[in-house]
């Protein structure tokens, strides 16, 4: 089904998502978006969703199950507290990707922005996954208190960035895994922190992360995987278990 | 190291009464009492609490606990309190950490309110015979509404938004399954199905157990997102988003990991052991359009069926920031005032962070009416409210309703002891300790609960009667039927109160 998003406010374009879904539509197509907020917004069924132009913010916010494709760039808090689902941008994405995400999986091909991957979450077999094509600005995985983010730092984004990263990288970070293709200096590490050398389990999971992703783009899963890896892991699951006087 | 704080209560045991039963010995889980070799039961003061558990508990009435506030000389600037806190201190190199509200001698505006009653011109009415009603609708109400006539009946023409209505206004604030027992969610829970009212998850996600209590249910979604989903949302009556907490304006939440039992983990979505971390700000919100967003994908992920509130605590700019709030499209503003209580906060940021909730209220509803928004946006205070007379005073002020918290964990049994924070609560409220839990009966819980609620709420019924008033409705915002004593001018122009004696305007 297609659904012509030209001149429609959010609130109207949503409307529609809904009851294509209710009346158990398991593809649909989004023609001429452009800033839409909220699509998909705390959508439960698993239908598929094609997004042609640029979705507003918070797209896929509480979802829980669809799988969304958008062929252009997305805007700020893609996938914010997010529990199920699957979310592909093909372009750049921006600030605070995946707030609190639960489960589920983000493919961005390009650059983000900052604050990615803030506060993500697992919770037994809802371990949630980001792969970043791209760069990233500073905050990557702030607060992250479990699931997987992967940084390829390719050079697939439109920021301009020269370094894989930005600074404040996993501040507060206690739970959750972060790899990264390339090195980090010290500085750019947050407190709680620190690299480390892979793992085989470390380099299965990385393989498997990337194989789906490049098979989502179309890239070269061995040409990506030739990069260097690292892990950055929180030093303690009680960043803050020291600060009070009991 | 050791330490030199004193002890600042005696324990007082009666040996002609005590039988060394030992009801004592395992009711303190601080380990104030001891049974030495021979059986014989003995007292630590240092360890006690006051929390008055094993008082209420010891059968022969053989405990009493009395303040033993260590002598300081001469001295009103560095006080028992104050060397106590540098001596924790010197010795740990902590953070202060407390619970509950605000205990500090500040002014209690409350108690400089008095309300008015009905003489000869305008006769009071009685509310054992005469219809009262308490019955308040929280949510955002239209700026007029339209009526068609259709078969010589009114009909109303305009779209209402959503409305909590509550019987009496009276709700349970948030609380925190984790902070709290489950004993006590599932108290609060009954009590307000009971009563007609709402119970609120705070920020630790609603038990599956409790799921059945979603129409008297009010769900938080804070900036850790603990336990929010689809399911969450859809099950609740309305949903609060967190900005901020009377006890500790500008700081975050920290459930400690060993207060994360499979319980809470499963709740909370978050695994067993590990810290739930709240940071101070929900990091996409940084301006009122950012709440605007937030707000509207909990309209969108609801469709538009439930009220959603924003709570923040009661700070100087309160009345501007509630401005946005209610401009940002909330439906419900929550203002807790900084003698609101809480599991865990430092005792710097409780005592001396934020203002009280009567001069909030006032602010905050005549910006709202000077605004001419007044009407969008129903506010619940929050923040202390210790009795009936309180709660009508506030809703005199410009509350719509008001949230209790502290005043329903002593129902429950609190005694304020301020200790919530070690998890170790005697009374089996703010504890996850399966043995301390269970000393909570949810079915005493939730009939203490209804009984005070219900208490209350005919001394409302009989206050608002000797004013001639009939309907809660009636005194919202109306400030003539209270008078200030004490006050400064500054003060009464804050609060818009006449002094009393003066003359109804």
């Amino acid at each position: 089904m297609i659904i012509d998003a030209k001149g429609l406010h959010y609130r109207e374009l949503n409307e529609q998502v809904r009851a294509a879904v209710a009346e158990g539509e398991t593809d649909l197509t989004l023609l001429n978006v452009n800033g839409q907020r909220y699509i998909a917004d705390a959508i439960d069924t698993p239908v598929s969703i094609i997004i042609e132009g640029v979705p507003g913010n918070d797209l896929g916010v509480f979802m829980n199950g669809p799988s969304l494709v958008v062929h252009a760039n997305g805007q700020d808090h893609i996938a914010n507290t997010m529990n199920d689902g699957k979310i592909i941008v093909h372009g750049d994405a921006g600030d605070v990707l995946g707030y609190g995400m639960r489960g589920g999986k983000v493919f961005v091909k390009g650059d983000v922005g900052y604050r990615v991957g803030i506060h993500m979450k697992e919770y037994k077999d809802k371990v949630p996954v980001m792969v970043i094509g791209g760069k990233a600005r500073d905050f990557f995985g702030e607060y992250m208190a479990g699931g997987t983010l992967i940084l390829l730092g390719l050079d697939t984004g439109g920021n301009g960035q020269d370094e894989i990263a930005g600074n404040y990288f996993g501040t507060g970070m206690h739970g959750g895994v972060i790899y990264v293709r390339g090195r980090l200096d010290d500085y750019q590490l947050g407190k709680e922190v620190k690299q480390l050398e892979l793992d085989d389990e470390d380099r299965a999971v990385i393989r498997a992360y990337v194989t789906e992703f490049a098979t989502d783009f179309g890239m070269d899963t061995e040409e990506i995987l030739k990069g260097d890896f690292v892990k950055i892991k929180a030093v303690s699951h009680r960043p803050y278990g020291n600060l009070y006087a009991y | 190291m050791k330490t030199y704080q004193l002890p600042e209560v005696k324990i007082e045991r009666d040996k002609d009464r005590c039988i060394d039963c030992q009801v004592c010995v395992r009711q303190c889980a601080f380990e104030a009492h001891i049974v030495d070799e021979d059986g014989e039961v003995y007292s630590e003061d240092e360890k006690c609490v006051a929390c008055q558990r094993c008082v209420s508990l010891c059968p022969t009435n053989a405990l009493t606990i009395k303040d033993n506030k260590p002598f300081v000389k001469d001295n009103a600037n560095w006080t028992a309190e104050t060397q106590k806190y540098i001596w924790k201190q010197a010795e740990t190199g902590g953070v202060l950490l407390t619970g509950m509200g605000n205990p500090k001698p500040y002014p209690i505006y409350w108690d400089h309110m008095l309300l008015n009653a009905s003489q000869v011109t305008n006769p009071s009415i009685d509310p054992l015979r005469e219809p009262m009603e308490l019955r308040t609708y929280l949510g955002s109400k239209p700026d007029k509404i339209d009526i068609k006539m259709v078969d010589g009946e009114p009909v109303l023409n305009t779209k209402l938004a959503p409305q909590l209505m509550v019987k009496t206004p009276i709700l349970f604030s948030a609380m925190s399954f984790g902070a709290v027992s489950y004993s006590v969610c599932e108290g609060l829970a009954r009590a307000s199905k009971e009563l007609g009212t709402f119970w609120n998850t705070g920020e630790g996600g609603l038990p599956q157990n409790l799921y059945e209590y979603g129409p008297n249910t009010i769900v938080q979604v804070a900036s850790g997102r603990f336990g929010v989903h689809s399911e969450y949302l859809d099950a609740a009556a309305a949903i609060e988003i967190k900005i901020g907490q009377g006890a500790k304006p500008g700081i975050g939440g920290h459930l400690p990991g060993e207060k994360v039992g499979a319980e809470v983990s499963r709740t909370r979505m978050i695994p067993v052991g590990s810290d739930a971390i709240s940071p101070a700000p929900h990091h996409d919100i940084y301006s009122i359009e950012d709440l605007s967003q937030l707000i509207f994908s909990l309209k969108e992920a609801t469709e538009y069926t439930k009220p959603i509130s924003v709570k923040i605590s009661a700070v100087h700019n309160v009345a501007a920031i509630a401005s946005g709030i209610a401009r940002a499209g909330a439906d419900i503003i929550a203002i807790d005032g900084f003698r609101g209580g809480t599991g865990a906060a430092p005792t710097m940021i409780r005592d001396n962070v934020g203002i009280p909730i009567e001069l909030a209220i006032a602010a905050v509803d005549t910006r709202l009416r000077d605004e001419a928004i007044r009407n969008r946006v129903s506010v619940i205070a929050a923040g202390g409210f210790r009795n009936s007379a309180d709660v009508i005073k506030a809703i005199a002020l410009g509350a719509d309703a008001v949230y209790l918290g502290t005043a329903a964990l002593v129902a429950m049994g609190c005694h304020v002891c301020q200790m919530c924070y070690t998890g170790k609560c005697n009374w089996g409220i703010a504890t996850q300790d399966p043995y301390l839990e269970k000393r909570l009966n949810p079915d005493v819980a939730a009939e203490r609960l209804f009984n005070l609620v219900r208490g209350w709420s005919h001394e409302i019924a009989e206050m608002l009667g000797g004013m001639g008033l009939n309907a809660i409705e009636s005194l919202r915002g109306n400030r003539l039927h209270l008078r200030s004593i004490g006050l400064s001018t500054e003060e009464m122009d804050i609060l818009g109160l006449q002094a009393a004696g003066s003359p109804m305007a």
